[in-house]
């Protein structure tokens, strides 16, 4: 076939104790927008590093137009027209727009004549951006336009996006792909790494469904529905988290007002937000990445301080309590950051069991840690939660994401919360630990306790949530009954377009 | 009390010769910060280039050679560092500490038979006209080679940071080093020639100290100037013209507290001589509060993963 662009044969790459891909093997035609789906850990990232040239394949076989092709760097892709948008933005914040672009180019023309190249693809491509900006300052959805211009500026062939639309609200996703087609319609072909399956069918003219390293199949997401892609990709059918309807409570977690600066210099600052939530309730709140969400875990934990009444739990004003004294009442937090934040790395699970359920599970006396009892709170967690790890001696660092993440959300809901802060619950999780995470947060509220859901995925929060509020910039929109809201008015609450017009393209 | 014996021009002359070993030092250490590359060893630096510098120049007869091969030791010490920090990614504070005292140590014995020695003098570099200038021509146009090597580096520096390609992809690997790795740029490669230039840096600083400044070997003669540069470079928020400005602060007040030692000023000698120091950290203190600027990888160690 003439018009094919990309063909991969048998791609193998193994790393010590895993097989990351295995024998992979797909085309991409000239102009086609080809999907590549799987899990969290099928080896999506290890086969488009491999094609970027940032890692080299143990065996196989890559053709570019026909020719053999072994990017030995980046750089050497980058010539050959492979271009990459990265799914943690490869961008650096203290420099501007124009610096950035430059460093992802062979040979960056001078600054002035850069920004006017920058401002004139932006306009073509209906991604408006000032090439003179810091990165620092810019929202989620610019700094991916940074990165895709910076690649458009390169007239890729072959454009690999990594999982683009999770960081972006749903209208910002909308001039993406209208961005993607005009790509599309002028012979680019494009790589679109996903797990999101609509997103999928609205774009992709074919899909490579990989699961634990394999290839396991192709498909025309056109023609498949998302259950029969679901089942592929997982290789069983999920279990969708089941909801009891039930009766809320008294208002448990009242916010009024709470403004709380920025800790770091490219944090936000939250302004005013209120809000309130019920027994039994489960609040979810959405939002792009970067818009107040760890600062409002921050203030909740009492990471970060705020005066006394901006807080009140049970009517108690506790806007000036530290972590612990919240503990001890019964307000508990997960943060988003598993290592380091959550739970440290390189201790063992006991003694992360330890670090936050010392309190209410009444593990010291005194000053003085009572092991024995820790160990059993932690190997009951590891039970309970159905965490995969040999024992409670084992470091947190030696666990999965996946098994992590169920240790530390078990951790604070076998503490019987009264509220339960939780963000991104489910980041980087695989699908099956995922519904058993949510199914036990539903639980929780089901019993009495006050949920508070902060994520970026929105389909959870729509699956979950008793009501919906989003935060945009530091401020809480106003949280509304989850089951009534469509997509527009969820967009909207995130902040719609962040300034931009769809328009634009055309 | 003599206040009047004071010369205000030979105090502004004096000044730059007294901030230039710290500049020097500091400079280097702002390429190596803005790397991303902590190296708490610029005092350890400075002593080998100190004694690098003046055996050679004693040897060789030309203060010339000795501030080559002054740049050469203060870079082949921070090799160690490099190996260290870049390859065996051991920490960069443990690091930087161990090489500070194994630089006194090693500099001690190879300074053993230079005790008492006189080195070659360096001859001023009086610039025709421009220091016959009255009140200016002294204060700036009066000097020894150096100090205006060192201006030119300092310049040379600004200008490649701020300007060309290869101060952005150093700004970069400083910034976010993971991001630099997957656009293919050599982060551990630049981070190694960074930490030499620092090396070589902060040997001329030392050099500067015992071949023009004092100009005789003492163990440990450059009591504590490395450690100033470190600060400088922090407060300064890694921007060159503000370590400048910090180095002819630091320089200022020192050449002022000794003159006014010498007046016999009653203040007790200690608080003076403390005085620099303080004055210098107070003042880039407060300057540097509003935003700190500091590279974002600063002392984090990069290992290319998958």
């Amino acid at each position: 076939m003439s018009d094919l662009l990309l063909s991969l044969k048998g791609l193998t790459k193994a790393y010590p104790g895993v097989v990351a891909n295995d024998n992979v093997s797909f085309d991409i035609a000239k102009g086609e927008v080809h999907a590549l789906l799987g899990e969290n850990g099928a080896g999506k990232s290890t086969l488009v590093k491999m094609i970027y040239g940032l890692v080299k394949p143990d065996s196989g076989e890559m053709r570019l137009n026909g020719e053999v092709f072994t990017p030995a760097e980046p750089r050497a892709a980058r010539a050959s027209g492979v271009a990459m948008v990265f799914q943690h933005f490869s961008l650096f914040n203290a420099l501007n727009v124009a610096e950035n672009i430059a460093l992802g180019m062979e040979n960056p023309p001078k600054q002035n004549a850069l920004a006017a190249r920058i401002s004139e693809v932006s306009e073509a491509y209906g991604l408006p951006l000032d090439p003179f900006r810091t990165v620092g300052d810019l929202s989620a959805g610019e700094r991916q336009r940074v990165e895709i211009i910076r690649c458009l500026l390169q007239d890729p062939k072959l454009l690999i996006m990594d999982e683009p639309t999770s960081v972006l609200t749903p209208q910002e996703v909308e001039i993406l792909f209208e961005t993607l087609r005009k790509l599309k319609a002028e012979g680019t072909s494009i790589l679109y790494i996903s797990h999101k399956l609509e997103e999928i069918k609205a774009l992709c003219d074919h899909a490579t469904i990989l699961r634990l390293g394999k290839n396991v199949g192709t498909c025309t997401p056109a023609e498949s529905t998302a259950a029969e892609m679901a089942e592929m990709m997982v290789g069983s059918s999920l279990q969708t988290p089941e909801r009891s309807g039930r009766e809320f409570g008294n208002v448990v977690l009242e916010l009024t007002d709470l403004s709380v600066s920025a800790p770091g210099e490219f944090g936000t600052t939250l302004q005013d937000i209120t809000m309130s939530v019920q027994a039994g309730q489960v609040l979810g709140i959405g939002g792009v990445a970067g818009n107040g969400q760890d600062e409002l875990l921050g203030a909740l934990s009492g990471e970060l301080p705020s005066s006394p009444g901006t807080i009140k739990l049970d009517g108690r004003p506790i806007g000036d309590f530290g972590p612990n004294e919240r503990r001890a009442l019964g307000l508990l937090t997960a943060p988003e950051e598993r290592l380091g934040h959550a739970a440290a790395p390189d201790m063992s699970l006991t003694e992360n069991a330890m670090l936050t359920g010392a309190i209410r599970e009444g593990l010291a006396n005194k000053g003085f840690l009572n092991w024995g009892k820790a160990a059993d709170f932690a190997r009951k967690i590891i039970e309970e939660f159905d965490v995969r790890t040999p024992g409670p001696e084992n470091a947190a660092r030696s666990l999965s994401g996946g098994n992590l993440q169920k240790f530390v959300i078990g951790r604070e809901v076998l503490q019987r919360p009264e509220v339960l802060v939780v963000n991104q619950p489910t980041w980087g999780v695989d699908a099956s630990a995922a519904a058993s995470i949510r199914q036990a947060l539903l639980d929780l509220a089901a019993g009495g306790a006050a949920v508070i859901v902060i994520s970026q995925d929105l389909d959870e929060l729509m699956e979950i949530s008793d009501h919906f509020a989003a935060l945009n910039e530091g401020h809480l929109s106003e949280a509304l009954p989850a089951a009534d809201l469509t997509v527009e008015q969820i967009g909207l609450m995130m902040g719609g377009a962040h300034g931009m017009e769809v328009s634009h393209v055309g | 009390m003599d206040l009047s014996s004071i010369n205000p021009i030979l105090l502004l002359a004096s000044l730059m010769v007294a901030a230039t070993p710290i500049l020097l030092a500091a400079i280097g250490e702002l390429v190596v910060e803005r790397a991303g590359v902590l190296n708490l060893g610029v005092e350890g630096m400075m002593i080998t280039g100190a004694i690098c510098g003046f055996a050679i120049a004693v040897e060789t007869g030309s203060p010339v050679l000795g501030f080559i091969a002054a740049a050469v030791g203060g870079a082949v010490l921070s090799l160690l560092f490099a190996l260290l920090t870049q390859f065996a990614l051991a920490n960069q504070v443990a690091s930087g500490l161990a090489l500070t005292l194994f630089g006194l140590g090693l500099s001690a014995l190879l300074g053993q038979g230079y005790v008492g020695v006189k080195p070659p003098s360096t001859p001023q570099l009086d610039i025709p006209l421009l220091s016959d200038i009255p009140v200016l021509g002294p204060i700036l146009f009066n000097h020894d080679p150096m100090v205006y090597v060192a201006l030119g580096i300092l310049a040379a520096t600004w200008a490649v940071l701020k300007y060309s390609r290869m101060g952005l992809v150093l700004r970069a690997v400083g910034e976010n080093h993971e991001a630099a790795h997957a656009l293919g740029y050599k982060v551990v490669r630049i981070r190694v020639l960074a930490i030499m230039f620092g090396g070589a840096c902060a040997g001329l600083g030392g050099a500067y100290v015992s071949l023009i400044r004092v100009p005789q070997w003492t163990e440990g003669m450059t009591a504590g100037a490395g450690w100033i540069a470190l600060a400088l470079v922090v407060f300064a928020s890694w921007k060159p013209w503000r370590v400048l400005m910090g180095a002819y602060l630091f320089g200022g007040v020192t050449v002022l507290q000794l003159n006014l030692q010498a007046a016999g000023i009653a203040i007790p000698v200690e608080y003076l001589s403390m005085s620099p120091y303080i004055i210098t950290i107070v003042v880039l203190v407060i300057m540097s509060t509003h935003r700190s600027g500091a590279p974002a990888s600063l002392g984090k160690n990069f290992h290319a993963s998958g």
